[in-house]
């Protein structure tokens, strides 16, 4: 890759000459729109992207990308992408999902994708509903949450996605809402200059089905009263005011207003994404005032290819083999 | 050491089974001793035959292990059914296994074994060392245990476990001098797998010379046997087992198409061996992925299939049911993808150790939709090599999943196999499109209009930028298309890809007679047992039988319809209830088709097959 000149892209370069088909007013628009203006600023050329996703609303992503692609199967995409990935380390792999995708069929995949530390990045278009098979709770539809296979309300507790994928050992995540389109960016940029899985959640609005299931938290009205976006060796402050922030009392997280009880700026919790310990990212993400958007964690460890192509030149250098006929008559054999 | 020569009877072949717990290293003792005939310039035919269970309870019926050992100075196409000498570790071992030896033929037994305990855990009522049970059988008591702890008494540092496990190489060291095999390929052995042990290459060499030499020396054998080497066509052999063989013909296609290559997979007996054995050769760049599942196993092969490598998936039955849906995909994505389905008995979990051929529809018609993909078939432990080479060219020269069926049979068994140089094989053709046209526009789905195949643009190719999926796709601009006209279009054109693979497949091949009474027809892992069964029939006179063996299943060679009309009768033998033979009845429905089937978890036996033939020819 070094040996090749980084070519200079447009955000319409990216874009394939497929009609886009979601629903008018759907926050995918945005999460497609920030991709293609996020690569042109990425290091990377157009040839070695490439998008694999699942089933459901947000996997029809990549047909929109001109880039490659496949449009794999319900859940299976991170494990897809791993083969891409172990077959060509130099390519930008992107896996697109929901949380039914990623969280119940694929959900085995999620995990061990995040454990084994690919290079690779995974955004979750979260909308806490099913979108495509109309309507259905998912594994982040809240208790009580009417849909058309719970008409009197849901019963099963969700899974929240960060707790999920710090449980994984994930090394990088990060929360955005759907409605921010410039963060959102810079996020994918972030994303892709990590070494290791990326994981980005989107808090998508389904305006179908699942109309305003985050508009308590991403409402232009409310954003800065209500979510923190977290930068790392920052002071974690939040609201219109940036006067309140978050403080570390015995085993929770205090929200504080500085100037009250004595509280200063410098009392405030500094964000340090990169602590190799996920216990505070793991209260990050709980918290559910503020919300944490933002770079939660992001902890660089070696990665899956790395460790094996080590591994690789280490046998290579050691083995008499060079050629499959060696192995051949190697060992015992006999003239007849 | 030397071997005693001269007043040796003479004979063709001979049948050896070891039996004794799954503890007892039985499969180490019969592999030695089919490895030191091989080297010897005898033709082999090996059956290991294990429990599931890794270590069943000592001494029960369910507990045996058993490898036996067909050598021969004569071709040798299956493992035999009736021993020559049985060699028993235990009474449970004799329990199981005597209905295979003929009245007057040789049984070795450790006498040391046949305490009470060990005969009530084996459901004897009485001793039959004892009770006249086995007069008509010519039996060698033998204390292995007591002379292995007596050959081993002056070696210092082994544990009490260590030297009684030993005592199979007592057993393997008077086999050895029975047919006046050298221990030497065995002591080489040692020297290798015990490198940092030497207490151990001491212990064992001990006590496998002790065997051999108890054997000559007390004259408890009246009378030992020699096997002549047979005639095989010159070259240089080895002793392969069938999954080890399947793995190396991935290696050789890998090679010689200039892939890398990846295996996607997750362990499952008896597949595990093919991803064991290329999990060792990261030296030539195979990329092992042991994946969480066996949906990750197949879905990551097809990932690394997108982007260019030689791409294949190893599993067995239930395996492959969990992969049909991505096999779909495989399919009308039209990557190049290999599937192996080591068959085991089945359904669902089944007999997993044991051997059948019941997914042979499953790999034909097991997904949703129309997806026919090519299905070819290895029918020897050393011919997996071919076929996994075969299976591998076939999916990147038509771009399509290709699946290779083998099984437990010939998967474990073992068989000398003149070695390929990877410079003799055939070429392989892959459709890579490795650079734009700079004037004409591209699509993924534009075909080769002979073969129908589409061409492979790899991801880091610029300009070849595009989207595959698992939605239909127009079939000129390869775009998600739901025109009812063009998904019936690209459902034929997807089929008739497929058939036309029969242009570039072999002939099916007749053995023995051309035209007459009847036509035995086999796929598969079954190819030995057949063959030598209608052999016999040959040599006994009956000249109007022959033998069609399919390897390629899907699509069917294009002269099967020729050779099946040359006789009155078809019948159809599997290790199943009768797929293939249905699979003949849809494609010849005129000809009549008979079919001969058995689901036991074991192979066809010789006697039951000339039998079985025999009544149908009269």
């Amino acid at each position: 890759m070094a040996s090749i000149e980084k070519k200079k892209y447009s955000f319409k370069d990216f874009a394939s000459n497929q009609e886009v088909r979601w629903c008018p007013g759907c926050d995918d628009y945005v999460i497609l729109r920030a991709m293609q203006m996020a690569l042109p600023q990425m290091e990377i050329n157009k040839e070695d992207v490439v998008f694999i996703s699942g089933i459901g609303c947000s996997s029809r992503f990549p047909y929109y990308m001109d880039t490659y692609g496949m449009h794999g199967i319900h859940g299976r995409a991170p494990a897809i992408a791993s083969g891409v990935k172990l077959a060509n380390p130099k390519l930008s792999v992107w896996v697109i999902t929901g949380d039914g995708d990623s969280l119940a069929i694929g959900g085995n995949h999620f995990i061990h994708v995040l454990r084994r530390n690919l290079d690779l990045n995974i955004i979750l278009f979260n909308n806490e509903i099913y979108g495509l098979t109309k309507g259905q709770f998912s594994p982040t539809s809240l208790v009580g949450q009417k849909t058309k296979s719970s008409p009197y309300g849901n019963t099963q507790p969700p899974f929240h996605p960060g707790e999920l994928a710090l449980g994984a050992q994930a090394r990088f995540f990060a929360r955005i809402g759907g409605n921010t389109p410039k963060d959102m960016t810079q996020l994918f940029i972030e994303a892709e200059k990590f070494k290791g899985t990326s994981l980005i959640e989107v808090l998508q609005n389904c305006p179908i089905f699942n109309d305003g299931c985050f508009t308590k938290y991403t409402d232009k009205s409310v954003r800065e009263d209500k979510q923190l976006f977290a930068v790392h060796g920052e002071p974690m402050v939040f609201g219109k005011e940036k006067n309140k922030g978050l403080i570390l009392k015995g085993l929770q997280l205090e929200v504080v207003t500085i100037g009250k009880n004595g509280i200063s700026e410098k009392d405030i919790l500094i964000h340090n994404a990169k602590e190799k310990d996920p216990t505070l990212h793991q209260m990050l993400v709980r918290l559910e005032y503020p919300l944490v958007t933002g770079i939660i964690r992001s902890y660089e460890d070696v990665i899956f290819e790395d460790r094996d192509a080590q591994l690789t030149d280490k046998v290579k250098a050691n083995s008499s083999f060079s050629k499959t006929d060696d192995l051949f008559y190697s060992g015992e054999t006999y003239e007849v | 050491m030397e071997i005693k020569k001269g007043g040796l009877k003479a004979l063709e072949a001979v049948i050896v089974r070891f039996v004794g717990d799954s503890g007892d290293g039985m499969q180490l003792t019969g592999s030695q001793f089919s490895d030191t005939s091989a080297m010897f310039g005898n033709d082999i035919a090996t059956f290991p035959n294990y429990p599931a269970e890794i270590r069943a309870p000592q001494g029960s019926l369910y507990g045996v292990s058993g490898f036996q050992v067909h050598i021969g100075s004569v071709e040798i196409s299956t493992p035999g059914d009736n021993v020559d000498l049985l060699v028993a570790m235990n009474p449970a071992g004799l329990k199981t296994n005597l209905h295979s030896v003929h009245a007057g033929h040789t049984i070795i037994v450790d006498i040391d074994s046949f305490t009470r305990k060990n005969l009530e855990k084996a459901l004897y009522d009485s001793n039959p060392l004892e009770d006249g049970s086995l007069n008509n059988y010519r039996v060698i008591e033998v204390s292995m245990t007591s002379l292995t702890k007596e050959a081993l008494k002056e070696v210092k540092g082994l544990d009490n476990k260590t030297i009684t496990r030993s005592k199979n190489m007592f057993a393997l060291g008077m086999v050895y001098w029975m047919y006046s095999r050298s221990p030497s390929h065995t002591i080489e052995f040692f020297k290798k797998k015990f490198k940092s042990r030497p207490e151990l290459i001491e212990a064992n060499t001990k006590v496998l010379n002790a065997g051999f030499f108890y054997a000559e020396t007390l004259e408890l054998i009246p009378n030992a046997y020699t096997v002549a080497p047979a005639k095989m066509a010159s070259g240089t052999y080895r002793i392969i087992m069938g999954n080890t063989a399947t793995a190396w013909g991935f290696l050789a296609a890998a090679e010689k198409s200039g892939l890398e290559l990846f295996l996607g997979s997750y362990p499952i007996t008896p597949a595990s061996d093919i991803l064991h054995e290329l999990a060792k050769h990261k030296h030539f760049g195979v990329k092992t992925f042991q994946a969480e599942d066996e949906i990750a196993g197949i879905t990551s092969a097809i990932g690394a299939a997108f982007a260019g490598d030689l791409a294949i998936t190893t599993t067995s039955g239930p395996g492959m049911a969990l992969k049909g849906e991505a096999l779909g995909l495989a399919m009308i994505l039209e990557l190049p993808l290999v599937v192996v389905n080591v068959q085991r008995g089945g359904p669902s979990t089944g007999l997993p150790t044991k051997t059948e051929q019941s997914d042979l529809l499953q790999a034909m018609y097991g997904r949703n939709g129309e997806s026919p993909i090519i299905v070819i078939a290895a029918s020897t432990p050393s011919n997996c090599f071919k076929y996994a080479y075969e299976a591998a060219k076939l999916a990147l020269e038509h771009m399509t999943p290709v699946i290779l069926l083998s099984d437990g049979y010939i998967a474990n068994g073992s068989a000398p196999w003149k070695i390929q140089k990877v410079s003799e094989m055939p070429e392989i053709e892959t459709r890579k499109k490795n650079k734009a046209d700079v004037n004409s526009s591209w699509n993924p789905y534009d075909r080769d209009l002979a073969n129908l195949v589409r061409e492979w643009a790899i991801p880091g190719t610029p300009n070849l930028e595009h989207r595959l999926g698992g939605l239909e796709k127009d079939k000129s601009s390869g775009q998600v298309s739901y025109d009812p006209k063009n998904h019936e279009e690209m459902t034929r054109i997807r089929a008739d890809k497929v058939k036309r693979v029969a242009n570039y497949i072999p002939d099916l091949k007749i053995e023995f007679a051309t035209k007459g009474k009847l036509l035995v027809v086999g796929w598969g892992g079954t190819y030995g047992t057949l063959y030598a069964a209608v052999k016999q029939l040959n040599n006994e006179g009956l000249k109007e039988i022959g033998l069609a063996h399919f390897n390629y299943l899907a699509p069917l060679p294009k002269n099967t319809k020729n050779i099946l009309s040359g006789f009155n009768k078809i019948i159809v033998c599997e290790l199943n209830m009768g797929q293939f033979a249905s699979v003949l009845r849809n494609n010849f429905p005129s000809f009549h088709i008979v079919q001969y089937n058995k689901v036991q978890g074991l192979p066809f036996g010789n006697a039951e097959l000339v039998e079985v033939f025999n009544t149908e020819i009269s």
